[in-house]
Protein backbone atom coordinates (compact mmCIF):
# COMPACT_ATOMS: atom_id res chain seq x y z
CA UNK A 1 0.00 0.00 0.00
CA UNK A 2 1.46 3.30 -1.00
CA UNK A 3 1.24 6.43 1.28
CA UNK A 4 0.81 9.16 -0.03
CA UNK A 5 4.49 10.51 -0.39
CA UNK A 6 5.30 7.82 -2.62
CA UNK A 7 2.63 8.57 -4.81
CA UNK A 8 3.35 12.02 -5.08
CA UNK A 9 7.17 10.48 -5.94
CA UNK A 10 5.36 8.67 -8.79
CA UNK A 11 3.35 11.43 -10.47
CA UNK A 12 6.45 13.74 -10.51
CA UNK A 13 8.65 11.16 -11.83
CA UNK A 14 6.01 10.28 -14.26
CA UNK A 15 5.66 13.84 -15.81
CA UNK A 16 9.98 13.82 -15.83
CA UNK A 17 9.62 11.08 -17.95
CA UNK A 18 7.06 12.12 -20.59
CA UNK A 19 8.81 15.51 -20.95
CA UNK A 20 12.20 13.99 -21.52
CA UNK A 21 10.42 11.03 -23.69
CA UNK A 22 8.54 14.02 -25.67
CA UNK A 23 11.85 15.81 -25.99
CA UNK A 24 13.59 12.89 -27.16
CA UNK A 25 11.64 12.20 -30.08
CA UNK A 26 10.88 16.38 -31.31
CA UNK A 27 14.51 16.46 -31.14
CA UNK A 28 16.29 16.47 -34.99
CA UNK A 29 18.25 13.48 -36.04
CA UNK A 30 21.79 12.90 -35.39
CA UNK A 31 23.93 14.25 -37.28
CA UNK A 32 21.44 16.96 -38.88
CA UNK A 33 21.73 20.06 -39.61
CA UNK A 34 24.61 18.94 -41.69
CA UNK A 35 26.31 22.23 -42.12
CA UNK A 36 25.66 25.59 -40.34
CA UNK A 37 27.18 28.75 -40.75
CA UNK A 38 29.61 29.02 -37.35
CA UNK A 39 31.22 25.51 -39.11
CA UNK A 40 31.03 26.93 -42.74
CA UNK A 41 33.18 30.50 -41.25
CA UNK A 42 35.84 28.74 -39.27
CA UNK A 43 36.66 26.27 -41.93
CA UNK A 44 37.05 28.72 -44.97
CA UNK A 45 38.73 31.49 -42.88
CA UNK A 46 41.25 30.18 -40.24
CA UNK A 47 43.76 29.45 -42.39
CA UNK A 48 43.58 33.00 -43.92
CA UNK A 49 42.91 34.87 -40.68
CA UNK A 50 44.84 32.92 -37.85
CA UNK A 51 47.76 31.54 -40.50
CA UNK A 52 47.57 28.35 -38.07
CA UNK A 53 47.36 25.00 -39.88
CA UNK A 54 45.66 23.32 -37.38
CA UNK A 55 42.05 24.10 -37.38
CA UNK A 56 41.54 22.74 -33.65
CA UNK A 57 44.45 25.08 -32.27
CA UNK A 58 42.75 28.10 -34.02
CA UNK A 59 39.35 27.56 -32.32
CA UNK A 60 40.73 26.69 -29.16
CA UNK A 61 43.58 29.74 -28.91
CA UNK A 62 42.02 32.15 -30.98
CA UNK A 63 38.20 32.16 -31.84
CA UNK A 64 37.81 30.50 -28.08
CA UNK A 65 40.37 31.71 -26.79
CA UNK A 66 38.46 32.93 -23.49
CA UNK A 67 37.09 29.29 -22.78
CA UNK A 68 40.65 28.01 -22.79
CA UNK A 69 41.70 31.09 -20.28
CA UNK A 70 38.99 29.60 -17.98
CA UNK A 71 40.51 26.15 -18.27
CA UNK A 72 43.26 27.25 -17.15
CA UNK A 73 42.50 29.25 -14.45
CA UNK A 74 40.85 26.10 -13.76
CA UNK A 75 43.80 24.01 -13.65
CA UNK A 76 45.51 26.67 -11.45
CA UNK A 77 42.53 26.51 -8.93
CA UNK A 78 43.56 22.83 -8.39
CA UNK A 79 47.14 23.37 -8.53
CA UNK A 80 46.91 25.93 -5.31
CA UNK A 81 43.72 23.71 -4.26
CA UNK A 82 46.47 20.74 -3.56
CA UNK A 83 49.48 22.18 -2.72
CA UNK A 84 47.21 24.24 0.13
CA UNK A 85 45.81 21.15 1.18
CA UNK A 86 49.39 19.23 1.34
CA UNK A 87 51.55 21.71 2.70
CA UNK A 88 53.95 21.28 5.34
CA UNK A 89 53.04 23.18 8.36
CA UNK A 90 56.13 24.58 10.53
CA UNK A 91 56.13 23.81 14.34
CA UNK B 1 58.77 6.51 -1.34
CA UNK B 2 62.05 5.66 -1.42
CA UNK B 3 62.38 4.45 -4.90
CA UNK B 4 62.31 1.21 -7.16
CA UNK B 5 65.35 -1.31 -8.18
CA UNK B 6 68.30 -0.22 -9.92
CA UNK B 7 66.90 -1.77 -13.37
CA UNK B 8 63.80 0.68 -13.72
CA UNK B 9 65.86 3.47 -12.07
CA UNK B 10 68.77 2.79 -15.54
CA UNK B 11 65.56 2.49 -17.58
CA UNK B 12 63.51 5.32 -16.66
CA UNK B 13 66.55 7.60 -16.61
CA UNK B 14 67.65 6.43 -20.41
CA UNK B 15 63.81 6.75 -21.50
CA UNK B 16 62.92 10.56 -19.71
CA UNK B 17 64.93 12.25 -22.39
CA UNK B 18 62.86 10.38 -25.32
CA UNK B 19 59.66 11.67 -23.91
CA UNK B 20 60.72 14.90 -22.98
CA UNK B 21 61.28 15.63 -26.65
CA UNK B 22 57.94 14.24 -27.51
CA UNK B 23 56.45 16.28 -25.54
CA UNK B 24 58.36 19.64 -26.77
CA UNK B 25 57.60 18.53 -30.12
CA UNK B 26 54.34 18.23 -29.09
CA UNK B 27 54.27 21.74 -27.95
CA UNK B 28 55.76 23.29 -30.35
CA UNK B 29 53.93 21.99 -33.56
CA UNK B 30 50.90 22.57 -32.05
CA UNK B 31 49.66 25.26 -34.58
CA UNK B 32 50.43 22.64 -37.15
CA UNK B 33 50.11 19.05 -36.42
CA UNK B 34 46.98 17.83 -33.46
CA UNK B 35 48.44 18.46 -29.89
CA UNK B 36 49.01 21.49 -28.65
CA UNK B 37 50.18 23.23 -25.40
CA UNK B 38 47.63 21.14 -22.74
CA UNK B 39 48.65 17.26 -24.95
CA UNK B 40 52.28 18.23 -25.06
CA UNK B 41 52.35 19.36 -21.51
CA UNK B 42 50.82 16.48 -20.06
CA UNK B 43 53.01 14.39 -21.93
CA UNK B 44 56.18 16.07 -20.35
CA UNK B 45 54.69 16.25 -17.09
CA UNK B 46 54.40 12.14 -17.07
CA UNK B 47 58.08 12.23 -17.95
CA UNK B 48 58.54 13.86 -14.66
CA UNK B 49 56.10 11.79 -13.01
CA UNK B 50 57.87 8.60 -14.47
CA UNK B 51 61.36 9.57 -13.22
CA UNK B 52 59.44 10.24 -9.72
CA UNK B 53 57.71 7.28 -9.58
CA UNK B 54 61.22 4.67 -10.13
CA UNK B 55 63.77 7.72 -7.85
CA UNK B 56 60.91 8.40 -5.04
CA UNK B 57 59.42 11.30 -3.47
CA UNK B 58 62.25 12.00 -1.06
CA UNK B 59 65.28 12.51 -4.18
CA UNK B 60 62.77 14.35 -6.39
CA UNK B 61 62.20 16.65 -3.28
CA UNK B 62 65.85 17.38 -2.96
CA UNK B 63 66.24 18.06 -6.98
CA UNK B 64 63.12 20.75 -7.22
CA UNK B 65 60.71 21.92 -4.72
CA UNK B 66 56.56 22.64 -5.16
CA UNK B 67 57.24 26.31 -4.70
CA UNK B 68 59.96 26.52 -7.67
CA UNK B 69 57.12 24.78 -9.78
CA UNK B 70 54.33 27.04 -8.47
CA UNK B 71 56.77 29.68 -9.80
CA UNK B 72 56.93 28.01 -13.04
CA UNK B 73 53.15 27.88 -13.08
CA UNK B 74 52.46 31.30 -12.43
CA UNK B 75 54.73 32.38 -14.98
CA UNK B 76 53.33 30.33 -17.83
CA UNK B 77 49.39 32.06 -16.52
CA UNK B 78 51.03 34.92 -16.58
CA UNK B 79 52.23 34.87 -19.93
CA UNK B 80 48.92 33.72 -21.51
CA UNK B 81 47.15 36.63 -19.81
CA UNK B 82 49.37 38.99 -21.27
CA UNK B 83 49.36 37.94 -24.65
CA UNK B 84 45.93 38.14 -24.38
CA UNK B 85 46.38 41.88 -23.00
CA UNK B 86 48.51 42.60 -25.88
CA UNK B 87 46.03 42.00 -28.42
CA UNK B 88 44.34 45.02 -26.53
CA UNK B 89 47.26 46.94 -26.52
CA UNK B 90 48.25 46.08 -30.54
CA UNK B 91 45.07 45.78 -31.79
CA UNK B 92 40.96 46.11 -30.79
CA UNK B 93 40.29 43.29 -28.68
CA UNK B 94 41.01 40.62 -25.76
CA UNK B 95 43.03 37.74 -27.37
CA UNK B 96 43.43 39.31 -30.72
CA UNK B 97 45.96 37.44 -32.64
CA UNK B 98 47.89 40.48 -33.76
CA UNK B 99 51.11 38.71 -34.82
CA UNK B 100 49.32 36.57 -37.38
CA UNK B 101 49.69 37.53 -41.36
CA UNK B 102 51.96 40.64 -40.16
CA UNK B 103 55.65 41.90 -40.64
CA UNK B 104 55.56 44.30 -37.64
CA UNK B 105 56.86 41.94 -35.20
CA UNK B 106 60.11 41.61 -37.52
CA UNK B 107 58.43 38.69 -39.17
CA UNK B 108 57.78 36.27 -36.19
CA UNK B 109 55.31 33.56 -36.51
CA UNK B 110 53.68 35.98 -39.31
CA UNK B 111 53.97 34.15 -42.91
CA UNK B 112 50.85 34.41 -44.63
CA UNK B 113 48.75 30.63 -45.17
CA UNK B 114 46.38 30.45 -47.93
CA UNK B 115 43.77 28.05 -48.02
CA UNK B 116 44.81 25.01 -49.01
CA UNK B 117 46.49 21.94 -48.04
CA UNK B 118 49.65 23.74 -47.46
CA UNK B 119 52.73 22.33 -46.53
CA UNK B 120 53.48 22.71 -42.40
CA UNK B 121 55.59 25.74 -42.05
CA UNK B 122 56.28 26.99 -38.29
CA UNK B 123 57.05 30.48 -38.60
CA UNK B 124 53.23 30.93 -39.07
CA UNK B 125 49.80 31.57 -36.79
CA UNK B 126 50.85 34.45 -34.78
CA UNK B 127 50.18 34.38 -31.05
CA UNK B 128 49.00 30.64 -31.24
CA UNK B 129 52.98 29.01 -30.54
CA UNK B 130 53.29 31.57 -27.85
CA UNK B 131 50.30 30.99 -26.29
CA UNK B 132 50.78 26.85 -26.38
CA UNK B 133 54.54 27.79 -25.10
CA UNK B 134 52.88 29.63 -21.92
CA UNK B 135 49.82 26.81 -21.64
CA UNK B 136 52.45 24.07 -22.02
CA UNK B 137 54.95 25.74 -18.99
CA UNK B 138 51.87 25.95 -17.11
CA UNK B 139 50.75 22.18 -17.34
CA UNK B 140 54.14 21.04 -16.81
CA UNK B 141 54.49 22.80 -13.83
CA UNK B 142 51.21 22.20 -12.48
CA UNK B 143 50.79 18.51 -12.79
CA UNK B 144 53.89 17.58 -11.76
CA UNK B 145 53.48 20.01 -8.49
CA UNK B 146 50.11 17.87 -7.64
CA UNK B 147 51.57 14.54 -8.07
CA UNK B 148 55.31 15.32 -6.22
CA UNK B 149 53.29 17.10 -3.15
CA UNK B 150 50.83 13.93 -2.82
CA UNK B 151 53.89 11.10 -3.30
CA UNK B 152 55.82 13.32 -0.20
CA UNK B 153 52.86 13.87 2.12
CA UNK B 154 51.78 10.01 1.61
CA UNK B 155 55.88 9.22 2.40
CA UNK B 156 55.25 11.34 5.23
CA UNK B 157 52.52 10.11 6.64
CA UNK B 158 53.55 6.39 6.50
CA UNK B 159 56.80 7.52 8.19
CA UNK B 160 54.63 8.69 11.09
CA UNK B 161 55.60 12.03 11.47
CA UNK B 162 52.86 14.13 10.04
CA UNK B 163 54.09 17.55 10.34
Amino acid sequence: MMNKRNMVAVVFFAVIAVCFIVTAIAIHDFGKPDVTNMDDYIINNCQKETGANNAVTSVVFDYRGFDTLGEATVLFAAVAGVILLFRRLKK
Amino acid sequence: MSGMSKIVKTMSSLTFPLVVIFGLYVIAHGHLTPGGGFQGGAVVASACVMLLIAHGSVWTMKKVKEKQLSIFESLGAIAFIGLGFFGLVFGSTFFLNFMANTTKFFGIFGTEVAYQSTAANINTAGVLPLMNFAVGLKVIAGLFAIVLVMAYATYKSKEGDIE
